[in-house]
């Protein structure tokens, strides 16, 4: 479904995570996050930054063990970040899809 | 002379190299490197908690499960020098390949979450994914008659992703039929946002969660567990207390594959989604659950990979092009309860989807719907594993995915 982000058209899946991480963009991120009461702030660039280069390299978004030992924040800092299940958001606010079981 | 040297014997391992004995002339050595001497039928461990005893149906001499070209060294390797092209073995030997297959599967690594390793380990702390593990928690659970039970996965990827919601599914019938299920509190702790992930999933499948009364906690990522208290905790300080806590702890890849240079930050090996191939070098190619893929590390998942991958060695010998002919393709029983299973059947694009399979409209089998046929199916499954699917034998599931016989369903 499309989904109007600051004027941007992009598609997304049910629970508004982006079908294709090509039409993501910071402006796209930042209203990802409000919509989740978050403002992004460098910290949070930071691990968005990281999963987005990662996910690029790895062919899938990173889990958070992952972020935790690569990115430079650690666990409890990103679940001050990213309240709840920072894995879920900031991959949804990076633009990348959520992290699946097989079911 | 090609030299092809085939790390780990488990379900991977050996079908690759029985595959490559069917398919290679005398111009090709085979050599399997695994320490153990026996091959564990890992689906089985699911049954023993709940009282199964068929250990002995279970595990089969290493020699048996292999081609009689296959060498077999049973012994644990230090290091692949890359560079020489050779695999160090623990006792110094080395041996030279032209080819190296990485079978090394995945391993749980308790020890990565503080509380799990200790006095309680085994006692009120448990895990089924080993025999030992499965078989110690069969004992706790044949006198657990009320309280409640915590079913925790520390994190993402395990094998058989769906062992977590079968154990908790069983768990229900067993007490049940022990007649205390209303003393026992069934809890699923999970890293993920739900029992299921994946859309069709979760709108098909959810009924199965109240059905069975299982508590779902969910993006709950364990931090510590506080063992003489009996409370596992989150690292946003949610607390579980527990009577029982099954964990499946962190998994992680070989750790001679990571001292090779050939692992990930948890061992596992960075390979390309469709050949096979490792990104690291050209010679050596990865399957089953040692690899970083997104596909699941399940014994269906190393069966296809291997049909793929015994082809694309050969094309590595003879210098051509790769198959980039794996698709992520999945097939997979998941036991319900009270002698109903599910069947999943699906790839990297695909999710799981409701229908008939393996003949569209006939089936016999119900693809995302519980039968008896698809429990009778689980279980007719060893007899396969054994006869079947470790010798290499052709069976009648193609390695990609067909979309013949599913549907998706309106509202997802």
């Amino acid at each position: 479904m499309l989904h109007e982000y600051r004027g941007h058209q992009v598609d997304t899946n049910a629970e508004g995570f982006l079908t294709d991480a090509n039409e993501w963009s910071p402006d796209v991120a930042e209203a990802i996050a409000e919509e989740a009461g978050i403002q992004l702030t460098p910290e949070h660039w930071k691990v968005i930054t990281f999963c987005r280069e990662d996910a690029a390299r790895e062919g899938q978004p990173p889990g958070l063990r992952r972020i935790s030992k690569l990115s430079g924040v650690d666990t409890k800092a990103l679940y001050r970040l990213f309240p709840k299940g920072p894995g879920k958001l900031a991959s949804k606010i990076a633009g990348l899809p959520k992290p699946q079981g097989c079911i | 002379m090609k030299h092809l040297v085939i790390l780990g014997a488990g379900t991977a391992g050996t079908i690759v190299a029985n595959k490559v004995a069917h398919q290679t002339d005398a111009d090709w050595t085979i050599t399997v490197v695994d320490p153990a001497d026996t091959h564990l039928y890992q689906p089985g461990l699911l049954f023993l908690p709940f009282g199964a005893r068929d250990e002995d149906r279970m595990l089969r001499p290493r020699a048996a499960t292999l081609h009689r070209r296959v060498v077999w060294r049973r012994e644990a390797f230090q290091l692949v020098d890359r560079d020489a092209r050779q695999v160090v073995l623990a006792s110094g030997e080395r041996l030279p390949y032209d080819l190296l297959v990485v079978a090394t599967g995945s391993e749980i690594r308790p020890s990565e979450t503080a509380g799990l390793l200790g006095p309680e380990w085994r006692k009120s702390i448990h895990d089924f994914y080993t025999l030992e593990g499965a078989q110690a928690l069969r004992e706790r659970l044949a006198t657990f008659d009320r309280g409640r039970l915590v079913l925790d996965v520390v994190e993402m990827p395990i094998k058989c992703p769906v062992a977590p919601l079968e154990f908790l599914f069983l768990a229900d019938e067993f007490f049940t039929k022990k007649g205390v299920r209303d003393q026992v509190e069934l809890v699923l702790a999970t890293p993920l946002d739900g029992a299921f992930t994946k859309p069709v999933c979760n709108t098909v499948l959810s009924y199965l969660i109240d059905q069975k009364g299982i508590r779902i906690e969910p993006e709950f990522n364990a931090g510590e567990v506080d063992a003489d208290g009996h409370v596992l905790k989150s690292y946003d300080d949610r607390e579980i207390p527990y009577d029982l806590l099954v964990t499946i702890p962190t998994h992680f890849g070989a750790d001679a594959i990571s001292a090779s240079g050939l692992g990930n930050d948890t061992g596992f090996v960075p390979t390309h989604p469709r050949s096979l191939r490792t990104k690291a070098d050209d010679h050596i190619f990865a399957l089953g659950d040692a690899t970083d893929l997104k596909s699941s590390k399940a014994g269906s998942v190393a069966h296809f990979q291997a049909d793929v991958l015994a082809d694309n060695l050969e094309r590595a010998a003879r210098g051509d092009s790769l198959d980039d002919g794996f698709d992520g393709h999945a097939n997979c029983f998941i036991e319900t309860g009270f002698g109903r299973a599910l069947l999943i059947d699906f790839n990297y694009d695909v999710e799981p989807l409701p229908g008939k399979f393996p003949l569209p409209g006939i089936g016999p089998m119900d693809l995302l719907k519980e039968s008896r046929i698809n429990h009778a199916g689980k279980l007719a499954f060893r007899w396969i594993y054994w006869n079947a699917l470790l010798p290499a034998r052709h069976l009648p599931v193609s390695s990609q995915m067909s979309m013949r016989g599913k549907v998706r369903p309106q509202a997802a």
